[in-house]
């Protein structure tokens, strides 16, 4: 245990190394063999620093080792930074890091704790449980970029390494001008004495790299802050709007080709053999290149390469699962068995015998199979030349594509660069990197010649990692208006086995995403259970935006909305009762009070509310719609989330829209069907999305009431399905405990 | 085979069948109309031609006969065109893949409908797909770059 915690205090240790012309700061790390990205060009045997801050005489870059996905944490990330540091976020280069071990994300594995720490839990087996995982984290080197993680594992990081460099730079000035550092402040990137002349950062920057900097660094009373707590421009605006971001499929390199691929559509199949003969005498085709379960082909043009991979006749193996999602949901409904059983974190009181003499009320809910449907396909780059490879590619765990390098090319991780550009969306999608490997494959056989590997939308459609399928059942009793025994069983697929085992980790114990914002949500119920069961391996499934919350929300909350209807009480005032956490009962009430909720309605309209705790953010949303006769019209979206520090409204706003969009999306119309072992959905007319004809206006107000900083990039999503469902049965009378919503109600 | 794209003539040398999309992007670099589906479903591809919006994705180059502007041809970082102005002003993008696409749509409905009604919005804009549900922003930077317009 003594060693853990010396190895956790040493790597947190601040510092800063002299560069070319600058200084860099970051922090010191406990001795690895892991590359450094920014001090290649350092003489042997210096530094293992990881770097969030370079100043040289160009100016000042933010390293930003986080993905950007669209979630704006690029922006929040920098401003961090940026605060401590005296810089306006338009004076500096923010920079995503290169891929890193260094750049390890500890919060993203607290939420993945077994049933030990839910969110609101501050007891001392939860602290300590959350402390401990730190460490790990580290070991293991994710550079992942998920779980809503991004901001609480940066709060404090990215804000020592601003206030360590300002120090360092103020200090350097006082040498410099011969005065104590008291008399001087900072401002806008410039040292400035009390006599009013001034120094650039820049001109500091190499006498800054000898100052001894102090173990913690002061770091400002928020009261002090001028960009936390405002809303900030999006650093990446501009390129944004004016078509200039660079994303993974825009990399464009010297004599570049272009390839594409095509593999089973029955998932992990193989393929037994093939013919090319057509596809190899096809305008602009350079080379066809069979792999495990596929083929690609290399072209002079993408829309070349598209062409001739369709001219292949391929001979697929067949699925290593039951040939339809109907016979799938029938397994997911089998593992309603103690055979299955894989987790019964909450248990109170005696559910059993409360049930026993009591009015029952009972149901059962279904949840599909769901695609990513990122809008910027799979695609990645690769270069492989003179024994080194570069990739390009749009990743959530970018430093996985060392181990794909080392497996494929037995390449050590000093000859391999990963770049990670803009990603037109991730949801989880980009925590994998199947297109990734196939990139080096490609690159490995055109060696010398860089390559573009780009997936039509039918392969990103049929080859996903799917939010798996999942079902649910309860039974609850009600006296005097409240529930008084709830018994709520889940079952799905095991998003974490199928993940891990992806990229060879072993996963002990239960798999905490089938039963997330579900067994953790802060109601006191006298005698409540939540009983999770694994439904063994089928589809290959994955993180899928707020992921087990996904389903889980929509179960829990569709619940709720049952048992307060049996029990006559009010939906929103019955959860307000049941709480027992202050920062969620808040939520619950301010959106009530946006709402108005309560407030008489016109004929045929009706409300839905739910409360979804996931992320360790309670989030509440009220829906309401319009029976227009004709098909159902979602009229507004009421959501209130408590965030704890809210350093950025407007970008907090507009993750919670954002989260509520897809997650209605996903409610309406969403689903993923298997026939005769293929996807059948294949592009977006057969998977749609919401589009802004049916887009509700969606009011979002963000608390500060909670503990803890917490992350927006899902939260905001549970809440939407149940919401609407529990809007569709007042509006109408129709209690729908399956989606996607389409198979029963028509949405104008 | 000669195509006139932001104002600039280049010569191709393409399969008359090969969609105008990967034309501008595999063959002259042009990247900023993105491809989303290849079916004219999503609109990240979307171009003006003659004035037009058009999915670039599914036209081949062979009927091309207008003049083409991309993203890059409405405006750049130095001299936004008012619809531009209004994306950064509101905030717009997140992901920002379809942005592209968005904002030419939104910019041929302006010149045609200088003052939209939220349905005309609608009924120009549901061709494009916006997975991160940027909508609401959407909206309103459309109804503040008419403003804008209609100001100029």
């Amino acid at each position: 245990m003594g060693k853990l915690k010396k190895i956790a205090r040493r790597s947190f240790l601040i510092g800063s190394v002299a560069i070319a012309g600058g200084v860099a700061f970051g922090y010191w790390r406990y001795k690895t063999p892991y590359k450094n990205p920014l001090l290649d060009e350092l003489a042997e045997g210096e530094a293992a620093l990881t770097p969030y801050v370079r100043i040289d005489a160009d100016g000042i870059g933010i390293i930003v080792p986080r993905a950007e996905m669209g979630q704006g944490v690029t922006t929040t990330l920098a401003a961090l930074v940026a605060e401590e540091l005296d810089v306006a976020l338009e004076d500096i280069n923010v920079e995503h890091g290169p891929a890193s071990r260094a750049y390890y994300n500890a919060a993203a594995l607290e939420e993945g704790l077994p049933g030990i720490a839910a969110a609101t839990d501050e007891g001392w087996l939860a602290r300590n449980a959350r402390g401990f995982v730190h460490v790990p984290a580290k070991f293991l080197g994710m550079q992942i970029t998920g779980g809503s993680s991004s901001v609480p594992d940066g709060y404090v990081k990215m804000r020592v390494a601003g206030a360590a460099a300002r120090h360092a730079l103020v200090a350097a000035a006082a040498e410099r001008l011969g005065v104590d550092r008291e008399s001087l402040r900072t401002e806008d990137g410039r040292v400035i004495s009390a006599d009013g002349s001034s120094l650039a950062y820049t001109e500091l920057a190499a006498a800054a790299a000898d100052v001894d900097l102090p173990d913690e660094p002061e770091l400002k009373d928020p009261s002090e802050w001028r960009l936390l707590g405002r809303s900030q421009p999006r650093v990446d605006v501009l390129a944004k709007s004016t078509g200039t971001a660079e994303y993974a499929i825009d990399v464009t390199l010297p004599n570049m080709l272009f390839a594409t691929v095509r593999m089973n559509p029955r998932l992990g199949g193989g393929m037994n053999g093939y013919d090319a003969t057509r596809a190899e005498s096809m305008p602009g085709v350079e080379r066809i290149i069979p792999f495990e379960d596929g083929v690609a082909v290399v072209a002079t043009n993408t829309w070349h390469a598209f062409q001739a991979a369709q001219a292949i006749d391929c001979d697929w193996g067949d699925a290593p699962y039951p040939a339809t999602s109907a016979e799938m949901m029938e397994a997911v409904r089998n593992s309603f068995d103690r055979d299955y059983r894989d987790s019964r974190f909450r248990n109170d009181g005696d559910v059993e015998t409360a049930l026993i003499e009591a009015d029952v009320v009972e149901a059962e809910y279904r949840a599909p199979f769901l695609a990513h449907a990122t809008m910027e396909p799979m695609n990645a780059a690769a270069w492989y030349r003179d024994g080194r490879l570069d990739v390009w590619a749009g990743s959530q765990l970018p430093t996985q594509v060392y181990a794909l390098a080392e497996e494929i090319l037995g390449l050590d991780e000093k000859d391999v660069d990963v770049h990670v550009p803009y990603m037109g969306g991730g949801f989880g999608r980009r925590a994998e990197f199947d297109f990734i490997a196939q990139a080096i494959l490609v690159a490995q056989a055109m060696e010398g010649t860089p390559i573009k590997l780009t997936w039509t939308r039918e392969e990103d459609m049929t080859h996903d990692f799917y939010r798996p399928a999942a079902m649910a059942r309860f039974r609850a009793a009600v006296a005097d208006g409240m529930p008084v025994a709830c018994d709520l069983e889940l079952a799905s697929l095991s998003v974490i086995a199928s993940q891990m085992g992806r990229i060879g980790l072993p996963v002990p114990g239960p798999d905490v995403s089938i039963v997330q914002a579900a067994w953790d949500q802060p109601y006191s119920i006298p005698n409540y259970r939540v009983t999770g069961y694994r439904t063994p391996a089928m589809l290959p499934v994955s993180s899928w935006r707020s992921v087990g919350a996904s389903q889980n929300g929509f179960f829990h909350e569709c619940m709720l909305d049952e048992i307060a209807h049996a029990a006559g009480a009010d939906p929103l005032e019955m959860r307000v009762q049941l709480m027992n956490h202050e920062p969620s009962r808040e939520v619950l009430r301010a959106v009530a009070e946006m709402a108005d909720w309560g407030a008489p309605l016109p004929e045929g309209h009706g409300r839905g509310v739910a409360f979804v705790m996931s992320f360790g953010v309670p989030a509440a949303e009220i829906i309401e719609v319009a029976d227009t006769g004709n098909g159902l019209r979602i009229v507004k979206v009421w959501a209130a989330v408590d965030v704890g520090i809210a350093l950025d409204q407007r970008n907090l706003e507009a993750q919670v829209q954002s989260g509520v969009n897809f997650g209605l999306a996903a409610a309406m119309m969403g689903e993923v069907t298997v026939r005769d072992g293929e996807v059948e959905q294949t592009n977006f007319h057969n998977y749609n999305s919401i589009r802004i004809n049916q887009a509700p206006p969606i009011e979002v107000r963000v608390l500060e009431n909670g503990n803890h900083i917490r992350g927006i990039g899902e939260p905001g999503l549970p809440p939407a399905a149940p919401a609407l469902v529990n809007a569709i049965f007042a509006a109408t009378g129709d209690r729908i405990r399956e989606l996607p919503l389409s198979k029963f109600v028509r949405f104008v | 085979m000669q195509i006139v794209v932001n104002g600039e003539t280049h010569d191709v040398d393409v399969d008359q069948n090969m969609p105008l999309l990967w034309v501008l992007r595999d063959e002259l670099g042009i990247l900023g109309p993105k491809f989303g589906c290849g079916i004219a479903m999503c609109g990240a591809c979307t171009v003006h031609i003659d004035g037009r919006p058009m999915r670039s994705c599914s036209l081949p180059i062979g009927v091309v006969s207008g003049e083409v502007t991309t993203i890059e041809g409405l405006g750049t970082p130095g001299a936004l065109h008012a619809v531009q102005e209004a994306w950064v002003e509101h905030q717009v993008a997140q992901c920002g893949y379809c942005q592209s696409g968005q904002i030419m749509s939104a910019a041929a409905l302006l010149a045609r409908v200088p003052e939209p009604t939220d349905e005309d919005i609608d009924i120009a804009m549901n061709g494009n797909l916006c997975r991160c549900g940027t909508y609401p922003r959407i909206r309103a930077a459309i109804h503040a770059a008419a403003g804008k317009l209609r100001e100029a």
